[in-house]
């Protein structure tokens, strides 16, 4: 099992709004809340130019990248159609008030 | 809750189009069931004509295939026709293709059966090889007759008859198009451009009889068609008849279960039938005394009888304007309106017969009422527009019949030669996308209009300069289906049906003073709206109730959140501003100093005179942004849609010509609007004297010093399509031409539609209005420029503000990278 990485507050992330994790494993990983205050987590990488996720506008459960306008949604960094493409999804969590990150996949039992 | 029963009687393009708009607004309110007679899933009708010409395959004209009803939760009924409504048990009986009897309950039904071609009763109308043309079946029959046989009649050259005739010509039949009255198309084109038309199919082998009446279809000696017989004793040998005498609604099965029909079944605007649970949208709609034959309006009632069905209540047809096109590839004719010549009503020709060019305007009251091209018709879509926005025309009458043409090729509105262009053309250039791709993504794809085109293909979806472009392979693949949108009520995303001018209107007169609370107020469809309609929303808030409205920086685009552009790699560059273009050695050497420091790749002058240090890490921006400060620089804004630069020439201060000190008023000029946040952005020019250096003619607010004071240009822009800026008013001083230039500036901060420039909202709104509010009332004027300065007031730097911020505050917070 991969160990949850504790990345900040929950209040550092602002509502329909991101930050972006440095992961020297990783690289750069974009952390999202939502109105909902769920939390979730993509490499910070847009399928189509590589436009950084995070400093795009958040609605719903996607995110419109900032350089040309695909949307990618969270749960499974699926690109919405008519564009296709998809992004690296992180498992996330909040506990205590706290965001926790799952850098790599977990390893298989045994 | 239990689910509703929808069910539908006509699977064609209107009904189907209902259920897709439905289906986008309230999927799961409805169990629906739809009855077709046709054994075909919903396709495009209107293509069938370039099938019978042999330029697509049946496969290319479907629009939605089985698996689109069963993805749907549609239960489909193919080749069932619906024999009776029986409203008092709310059921609609059916026969299958097996002959057996279905009956279905409904809660609400929809009647989208269209129409049927109409037979004129001259005997031997029922013979073998006697056709009308309506579906595919008929064109199967035609195309299978064309291997067979010789000569080909075509009675009624509407536009339906007219392209009949042209595919059978051009499978090798002799046709002979057969019409009551003096010229072809005579409700859709005036005699010239009729004539005109004739005289060119009749190049392409087509032959003509006009004013004939056929008196009887006569049988051969096999009982198929073999000949036509006039009123006049003559007849033409015949042996494939095709009626085109025109279409009626089919209201049969309506008529029979008692609701009311006259022309049509009568709908009035929500498209309810008298039977407030039956609703009927199509060709069989009678919608306040017209019952329409071309799909584009048939699609706009869909989506509000759509709107209806999910009980939303917004929305409301009020009736449609039509345009016509002609799909005979090679030959280009459009018309739209009245040309009828009413009563007031003037009209402008431009008829070059060696060139085959006919244009007619009709003009009434100093609006565009009809138009009629012939030949050129790249002017059609633009024409369109004028008329149905009733736009004034007066300022443009004198170059009107000239078209379009000195917006180029790349005009927003007119576009140009898209329809002699080949498939390998770029059309796009932002996105790289060519016509090929296009015009394959319009046809299978089924898309009709332009936001679909600009989804599915990304042309048109960036700077917009190809818009017209793509409007014109719209119109010109999908013929009259296209309907350009009416630019005033467009919504302003998939998010909601309201249009800018409604949401403008609502945040006014209900103070709506943030984001979340517009939304909810006004019903938004998603929970936090868009990328499109959220930066909207904000600014309509901000810059109605300035001091009192919530800023919301969520809702704004990365540029105005990290104040700074973002690039291709992800880095961002930073501009400081130079007021009116002036700089001095300490803040020159500020900017080297930070530019060595934070190792800034490059450092340009900008088209807006300044200076840009571009490839700026986004950690570094607050770094940067307080070095900058401590030389007394403030943000450029050259990422907002707000004030950028104010250009000026040396002006009077320096220059051997100059009669008004350019530099000086320049800055006051920017000092003014600093800080102001505005529908699109918003740039200024000070010129000295008429040489015009700093380029005043292309600015959304231009001043060109005289001897005397001061001209103001006003609508100007330099970018994707360059708008000369308009004379507005001539001013005797400075003071003058701050309140002059703030007025106007504030009234399109309160009218202009988001992402509008000044330009495209003096279009919209007109000079004469800009005139009234500006120039002809003092009060409103100086009641404008004050409301401006009290929404600039305290305006503090916002580079400032966030490098300032201490560290860990919320700020700076954004701007930091978490190491993990
Ligand atoms: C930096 C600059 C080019 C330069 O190196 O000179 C520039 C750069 C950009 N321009 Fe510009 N424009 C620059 C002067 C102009 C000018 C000339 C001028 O201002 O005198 C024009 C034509 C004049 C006009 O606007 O009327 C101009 C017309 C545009 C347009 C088309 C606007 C239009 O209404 O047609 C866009 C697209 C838009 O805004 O939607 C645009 C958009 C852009 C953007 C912001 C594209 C974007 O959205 O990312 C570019 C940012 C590049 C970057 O990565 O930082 N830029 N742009 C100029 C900055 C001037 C400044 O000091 O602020
Ligand atoms: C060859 C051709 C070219 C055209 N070109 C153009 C063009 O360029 N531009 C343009 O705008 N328009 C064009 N049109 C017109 C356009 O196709 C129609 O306006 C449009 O298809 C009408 O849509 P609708 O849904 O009202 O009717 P339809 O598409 O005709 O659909 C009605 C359906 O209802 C079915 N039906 C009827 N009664 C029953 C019943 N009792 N039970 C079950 N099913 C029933 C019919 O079989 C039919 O499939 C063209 C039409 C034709 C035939
Ligand atoms: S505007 Fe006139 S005075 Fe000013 S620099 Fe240009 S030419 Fe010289
Ligand atoms: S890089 Fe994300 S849309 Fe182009």
């Amino acid at each position: 099992m991969t160990a949850w990485t504790r990345i900040c507050a929950l209040a550092d992330v602002p509502t329909l709004g991101s930050r972006v994790v440095e992961s020297s494993s990783e690289g750069r990983i974009a952390v999202f809340r939502n109105s909902e205050n769920q939390v979730f987590a993509l490499r910070d990488r847009c399928p189509h130019k590589a436009g950084p996720l995070s400093q795009g506008i958040v609605h719903g459960t996607t995110v419109t990248c900032p350089l040309h306008g695909w949307k990618i949604q969270f749960e499974d960094g699926q690109v919405v159609a008519p564009d296709v493409g998809c992004v690296k999804p992180y498992p996330v969590k909040v506990d205590g008030g706290d965001i926790f990150l799952q850098l790599a996949p977990s390893s298989p039992p045994g | 809750m239990r689910k509703l029963k929808l069910v539908m009687v006509g699977n064609g393009m209107a009904g189907v189009r209902t259920l897709e708009e439905l289906r986008k607004i309230a999927p799961d309110m409805y169990d629906i069931t739809v009855f077709g007679a046709e054994p075909h899933p919903n396709y495009n009708r209107i293509l069938l004509s370039p099938v019978l010409a042999g330029e697509m395959t049946i496969q290319d004209i479907i629009l939605n295939d089985l698996q689109w009803y069963a993805d749907n939760g549609i239960t489909l009924h193919l080749g069932a026709r619906v024999t009776q409504i029986d409203r008092r048990s709310r059921s609609v009986i059916a026969t299958d293709r097996d002959g057996n009897t279905v009956t279905v309950d409904y809660d609400r039904l929809l009647i989208a059966t269209g129409s049927t071609p109409f037979m004129p009763p001259f005997p031997g109308r029922d013979l073998p090889g006697v056709i009308s043309y309506r579906d595919i079946k008929d064109t199967d029959e035609m195309i299978a007759a064309a291997t067979q046989y010789t000569h080909a009649v075509v009675i009624g050259a509407g536009l339906l008859g007219l392209e009949a005739a042209n595919g059978l010509a051009l499978r090798g039949m002799k046709v002979t198009v057969v019409h009551n009255s003096e010229w072809i198309m005579e409700r859709q084109l005036d005699r010239t451009a009729g004539k005109m038309l004739q005289a060119e199919l009749e190049k392409k082998g087509m032959r003509f009889r006009m004013n004939s009446q056929t008196s009887e279809l006569v049988a051969g000696e096999s009982g198929r068609v073999a000949a036509v017989k006039f009123k006049d004793g003559e007849s033409i040998p015949a042996d494939l008849v095709c009626v085109a005498a025109g279409i009626r609604p089919n209201v049969e099965l309506a008529e029979k279960a008692g609701i009311h029909c006259n022309r049509g079944i009568v709908v009035n605007d929500t498209l309810q039938t008298y039977d407030p649970r039956i609703y009927a949208v199509g060709e069989c709609a009678n919608h306040r005394g017209t019952a329409y034959g071309l799909v584009a309006p048939l699609f706009e009632q869909a989506k509000v009888c759509a709107n209806h069905l999910a009980e939303m209540g917004i929305g409301r047809y009020q009736g449609s304007v039509t345009s016509t096109k002609l799909k005979v590839t090679g030959i280009d004719v459009f018309s739209a309106g009245d040309f009828s010549g009413a009563d007031g009503a003037e009209d402008i020709v431009l008829h070059d017969p060696g060139l085959g060019v006919y244009k007619r305007i009709v003009l009434k009251d100093d609006k565009l009422v009809g138009a009629v091209l012939y030949g050129d018709t790249k002017d059609g879509a633009w024409y369109f527009q004028l008329l149905k926005d009733e736009q004034d025309i007066s300022d443009i009458r004198d170059h009107l019949v000239f078209g379009n043409a000195h917006l180029g090729d790349v005009g927003h509105k007119g576009g140009n030669v898209a329809a002699s262009m080949p498939d390998s053309a770029e059309i796009c250039g932002c996105n790289g996308v060519c016509k090929g791709t296009i015009v394959k993504a319009i046809q299978e794809q089924g898309l009709f209009t332009l936001e679909d085109v600009r989804k599915h293909t990304k042309a048109s979806s960036s700077c917009g300069s190809c818009t017209g472009l793509v409007e014109q392979i719209l119109a010109s693949t999908v013929g009259g289906a296209y309907q350009p949108a009416d630019s005033n009520n467009k919504a302003v995303c998939g998010c909601t049906d309201l249009s800018h001018g409604d949401v403008r209107k609502a945040v006014r007169e209900h103070k709506l003073l943030s984001v979340s609370e517009a939304q909810r107020h006004l019903g938004w469809r998603t929970p936090n709206g868009c990328a499109s309609c959220r930066p909207a929303l904000n600014y309509y808030c901000l810059s109605t109730w300035p001091h009192e409205a919530t800023d919301d920086p969520q809702s704004r685009f990365i540029n105005e959140r990290a104040h700074a552009n973002i690039q291709k790699d992800g880095s961002y560059s930073v501009v400081p501003r130079m007021w009116g273009g002036l700089t001095t050695p300490a803040e020159l050497r500020a900017i080297a100093d930070a530019a060595e420091k934070y190792k800034v790749p490059t450092v340009k002058v900008t088209g807006g005179q300044r200076i840009d240090l571009l490839g700026v890490k986004k950690e570094d921006l607050p770094g940067i942004w307080s070095d900058l400060a401590k030389a007394g620089m403030v943000s450029g804004h050259a990422y907002g849609k707000s004030l950028r630069t104010v250009k000026t020439c040396v002006g009077a201060e320096h220059c051997r010509f100059g009669t008004q000190r350019a530099m000086e008023l320049g800055v006051k000029l920017e000092k003014m609007l600093y800080g102001m946040w505005s529908p699109h952005k918003v740039k200024l020019a000070v010129s000295g004297c008429p040489r015009n250096c700093a380029e005043s003619g292309i600015k959304d607010v231009g001043v060109i010093g005289v001897d005397s004071g001061y001209e103001i240009y006003i609508g100007g822009n330099g970018g994707i399509k360059t708008e000369v800026a308009q004379f507005f008013v001539k001013v005797k001083d400075d003071d003058e031409v701050m309140e002059y230039s703030a007025a106007f500036i504030q009234l399109y901060r309160e009218e202009g539609f988001y992402l509008e420039r000044t330009c495209h909202y003096l279009e919209r709104v007109g000079m004469e209005h800009i005139r009234q509010r500006v120039l002809e009332d003092a009060d409103s004027r100086r009641a404008l420029h004050e409301k401006l300065l009290f929404a600039l007031q305290d305006y503090s730097d916002p580079w400032a503000e966030i490098s300032n911020d201490p560290s860990g505050g919320s700020l700076k917070r954004d701007f930091e990278i978490i190491k993990v």
